[in-house]
């Protein structure tokens, strides 16, 4: 006789453990099936070089939603946010180092251009309300487009209200920021390139987008909506790794009396017989396991493709989550150190390591990385986010020794020899990463432990991440609030009764912000009025 | 006037942003870097050296130096055997803290008890008084002896690299004389941070050497000078007392509402009423007997919901201030105002603004729900705040 479970949750990433928290909170019996050998999905660590504890992908907590901290009582399970301050931009014979000194960045703006200096308060403070104004989204489902239920609508009425009320300059800021490339709305403001370039950097983040590509700029948004967080530091480095974070959910979801399975992949979910309805999961090693809802982590592909027998979905919902994009874009390089790379141009110490170094000195150059992206191969010379966890976290690396954690783009997971061909890429691709960081710490090499590289190709296979995206698809414009994953679908239900989506393919989108999972859980609950399925 | 350390040559070139702060006649470093976040971070993370050289000590030597110790403090001082260390207060004849600090015991020396007192406020001549009768010689070694502490769960990483000696052995409140690259110093396993932590007490004309002794073997442990504001963060989330903060000493009280028993400043654990006569037992004893003080000592967990609610009302992104506030504010019940908050300050391992308070016995209870007065845009609010128990963060390591 099988075991009957409340709710099956699968996938064991963050998104998927904060689901089963806050089911098993309401007092479901509730089932975790992950299934790699350890917890996380992308947001994981493993030390993979003996004493190096590498966060293999996902690697700063980004906007983790602080209700969810307090709510699951996170800190008490293990919850360590520490400080990434600072980001220094080397370029060729100088740099640009912005830092946690509000009066030193600006000297160093100054030292760029005194027009820029006084441009990026003017900028900032402009930021931090667009933040405002957008950040309430993070914590609302979104409305059926076709329901005129005005409830369902009230939440988006407040921000329309809102938006009404903004002073003509912010509108017209939303606007531009809906509509523009990360590049150009930049040059509204500032003249030095390597400032627009590190900044507008954030704009492309796991899109297969260049800089200069209309609407990477609402993605420019989300930095200032992490820093108005403020003191809480809902962004930074994890301790030990961001695998400690999905630890802490984990270690929440089972003191709520969530049951955890790793090894335990989920082969297909089993519907009624008139196939309308789940009633449970196949595992891989054919293990049947009832449950009253099933929910999937999984990306929208993984989730209605591969885990739902052919033929069970209406057409026209199967057509949408086959157009939704994935195309992933990004690599990560994991570097174990002997000692730490000095940069050729510098400001003295190893302060400007602390925080993030970025591999943008202009413009340009992050186009041109998009350039080769396009036509099917790697960056020559490409974008790097370099950060060293073991400066702020001792733990990650033995004494003296370091992690450095070099996410790449463009990696994309289409080649033009196809993706299979990233095993034979990986290792030029690793060279290619770290010569174009050793054009500007050239002791690099030098202090190289162990290199290991993750393709897209390489996330896919082993994380289950649909053509390698970071963020189970696209963080475009098209594919966000209302219309992730499918028009008329962000509600986390799907066309299956009782079979739910809970992962970064869901609003509000990807990044270690676990708003996904929370409020997939506090739907489904309030769908099923809080009782057990 | 103020002056430096015997640790300013280093601490000097170290704070570039010349941020210093005035403690007991010395300059204290605020901050050495660019925010006091990182001095915390390595405090919690890593390992910190903090100059605690302001500090008043005093070195009690005689046959009966420890009846002096036992005729002040509140705790039984027949069992500071040599090797170990108290933290106590000690009270006036009223029953009120004067002070608190740690009280050492070295070994003896031809026959005479050796006894490293330290202390906030200067004592000396309190000392003297009290000495009375008693074969005892008290001199202030403030200046002669400096004090560093290393804090964080590296501190004995890197105390074993500096020195070349195990320190695992060296338990909490234990103390023993070590070696600092041929430097003599003496090292307790004490601190004010709550967190594993050694403070290390060295002749004050080796005080540079010793200094860089500790910043290269902590090199690889990632060891950072921090300030008086990543310390100040620290002793709140441990649940430490600060003198003039959270209590006032009875020698600068004016009014009978600013003195304190130990029981209305939580040390009411290190009260030993069934030790010899000390000063200031009997009126313990009455305290006791009638109940207790009608104050006690808190913890408070305020309600950040509440907080981001009335910056929300404002049309403003929620904030929390990175530092320990040292105003006192009103602590109501019912309306009622029943204390005032002491300390106030945002945790950032536990992520919640917690607070110690002074509070009527009635609403001291672990659990019981208060009001705070909380100010946005000038505007007086009151939130809702959890009587907590005290140390808000307690980690194994501490004891460790």
């Amino acid at each position: 006789m099988a075991e009957r479970y409340d709710a099956v949750i699968i996938g064991g990433g963050h998104n998927g453990l904060t689901t089963a928290a806050y089911l098993a909170k309401a007092g479901w019996k509730t089932l975790v099936l992950e299934k790699r050998h350890i917890l996380g999905g992308a947001t994981t660590s493993d030390e993979i070089v003996p004493g190096y504890t590498f966060s293999v992908l996902s690697y700063v907590v980004s906007l983790l939603r602080p209700e969810i901290i307090r709510e699951l009582e996170l800190p008490k399970h293990g919850l360590e946010i520490l400080p990434l301050d600072g980001t220094f931009t080397p370029v060729p014979g100088d740099y640009l180092w912005r830092r946690d000194d509000h009066a030193a960045t600006m000297r160093e703006l100054r030292r760029w251009s005194k027009s820029d200096a006084d441009a990026y308060e003017e900028y900032g403070q402009l930021m931090a309300d667009m933040a405002r104004f957008i950040k309430p989204i993070l914590g609302l489902v979104p409305p059926d487009p076709t329901s005129i239920d005005p409830r369902e609508w009230l939440g988006v009425m407040g921000l329309a209200r809102d938006f009404a009320r903004l002073p003509e300059r912010q509108q017209a800021a939303f606007i531009g920021l809906m509509t523009m490339s990360a590049a150009d709305f930049l040059d509204q403001w500032f003249e030095t390139d390597p400032l627009k370039a590190t900044m507008s950097a954030s704009g492309i983040i796991g899109t297969f987008l260049g800089v200069r590509s209309p609407g990477t700029a609402y993605v420019l948004l989300h930095h200032y909506m992490g820093e108005i967080d403020g003191a809480f530091r809902a962004w930074g480095l994890h301790k030990g790794g961001t695998g400690a974070i999905s630890y802490a959910i984990a270690n929440a979801a089972r003191a709520l009396g969530a049951e955890i399975r790793t090894n335990a992949g989920v082969a297909q979910v089993r519907l009624s017989s008139a196939g309308d309805r789940a009633t449970g999961v196949v595992l891989d090693d054919g293990e049947e396991i009832e449950a009253g809802v099933v929910v999937s982590s999984a990306d929208v592909r993984r989730t209605f493709l591969q885990l739902l027998e052919p033929g069970v979905l209406p057409e026209d919902f199967e057509a949408a989550v086959r157009r939704f994009k994935f195309r992933g874009s990004s690599g990560k390089v994991n570097l174990a150190l002997d000692a730490l790379p000095t940069f050729t141009a510098n400001p003295g110490g190893t302060e400007y390591l602390r925080g993030a170094m970025s591999i943008s000195p202009a413009v340009d150059y992050m186009e041109r990385a998009y350039d080769d992206a396009k036509y099917g191969r790697f960056s020559r010379r490409p974008y790097v986010d370099v950060v060293i966890p073991s400066l702020v976290d001792p733990s990650v690396a033995p004494p003296g020794k370091h992690v450095m954690s070099c996410f790449v783009q463009y990696a994309p997971y289409n080649l033009a020899e196809g993706p299979a061909d990233w095993e034979n890429q990986r290792e030029a691709f690793g060279e290619t990463v770290i010569d174009t960081i050793s054009e500007f710490a050239p002791n690099l090499r030098d202090v190289i432990v162990e290199t290991y590289v993750v393709t897209p190709w390489d996330m896919e296979r082993e994380w289950g991440l649909t053509e390698g995206n970071i963020f189970h698809g696209e963080l475009s414009l098209e594919q966000l609030f209302f219309s992730r994953p499918v028009p008329g679908w962000s509600r986390y239900r799907t066309p299956i009764r009782d079979y739910w989506m809970a992962g970064s393919s869901t609003h509000p989108g990807g990044g270690i912000m676990a708003a996904n999972g929370r409020l997939a859980a506090l739907e489904l609950l309030k769908a099923k009025k809080g009782k057990v399925a | 006037m103020t002056v430096g350390t015997a640790f300013h040559p280093r601490t000097a070139q170290l704070n570039a942003k010349m941020q210093w702060r005035e403690w007991s006649g010395f300059f204290a470093a605020s901050e050495y870097h660019d925010s006091h976040v990182i001095e915390y971070n390595a405090i919690r993370e890593a390992a910190a050296l903090i100059d605690v050289s302001p500090l008043f000590k005093y070195e009690l030597r005689g046959p009966d130096a420890l009846r002096l110790v036992d005729r002040l403090i509140t705790r039984d001082a027949a069992r500071l055997t040599p090797g170990r260390a108290f933290y106590t207060p000690w009270c006036d004849e009223h029953g009120k803290v004067i002070d608190d600090g740690t009280i050492h015991r070295l070994e003896d020396a031809d026959g005479d008890q050796l006894i490293r007192w330290t202390a906030a406020d200067p004592q000396y001549r309190w000392l003297r008084l009290n000495a009375h009768g008693l074969d005892v010689d008290v001199a202030d070694v403030s200046e002669r002896d400096a004090a560093i502490a290393l804090q964080g769960p590296l501190a004995r990483k890197v105390l074993e690299a500096a020195t070349g000696e195990p320190f695992g052995d060296l338990r909490y409140f234990r103390r023993r004389p070590a070696a600092l690259g041929g430097i003599p110093v003496d090292v307790s396993r004490t601190g004010y941070t709550g967190d594993l932590g050694y403070e290390l007490w060295i002749p004050a004309e080796r005080a540079v050497e010793a200094w860089d002794v500790l910043v290269a073997a902590g090199e690889p442990y990632r060891v950072r000078p921090a300030g008086m504001l990543a310390l100040d963060v620290a002793r709140l989330e441990a649940g430490l007392v600060l003198i003039e903060v959270d209590y006032t000493s009875a020698v600068h009280s004016h009014i009978p509402a600013q003195n304190f028993s130990p029981y209305e400043i939580g040390l009411g654990r290190l009260v030993d009423l069934a030790k010899a006569d000390f000063v200031g037992k009997r009126a313990l004893i009455a305290e006791v007997a009638a109940g207790g003080p009608a104050r006690r000592l808190v913890g408070l967990d305020v309600s950040w919901p509440e907080i981001e609610a009335l910056y929300a009302a404002e049309g403003l992104a929620p904030y929390a201030p990175p530092t320990v506030s040292r105003t006192h504010v009103p602590l109501l019940a019912n309306g009622r105002q029943v204390g005032r908050v002491t300390s106030t300050g945002w945790s950032p391992i536990l992520k919640k603004m917690i607070a110690l308070a002074s509070v009527g016995v009635a609403h001291a209870r672990t659990g019981g729900r208060v009001q705070v007065e909380w100010t946005v845009e000038a505007k007086r609010k009151l939130v809702s705040a959890t009587v907590v128990d005290v140390p808000f963060f307690d980690p194994p390591r501490k004891r460790a």
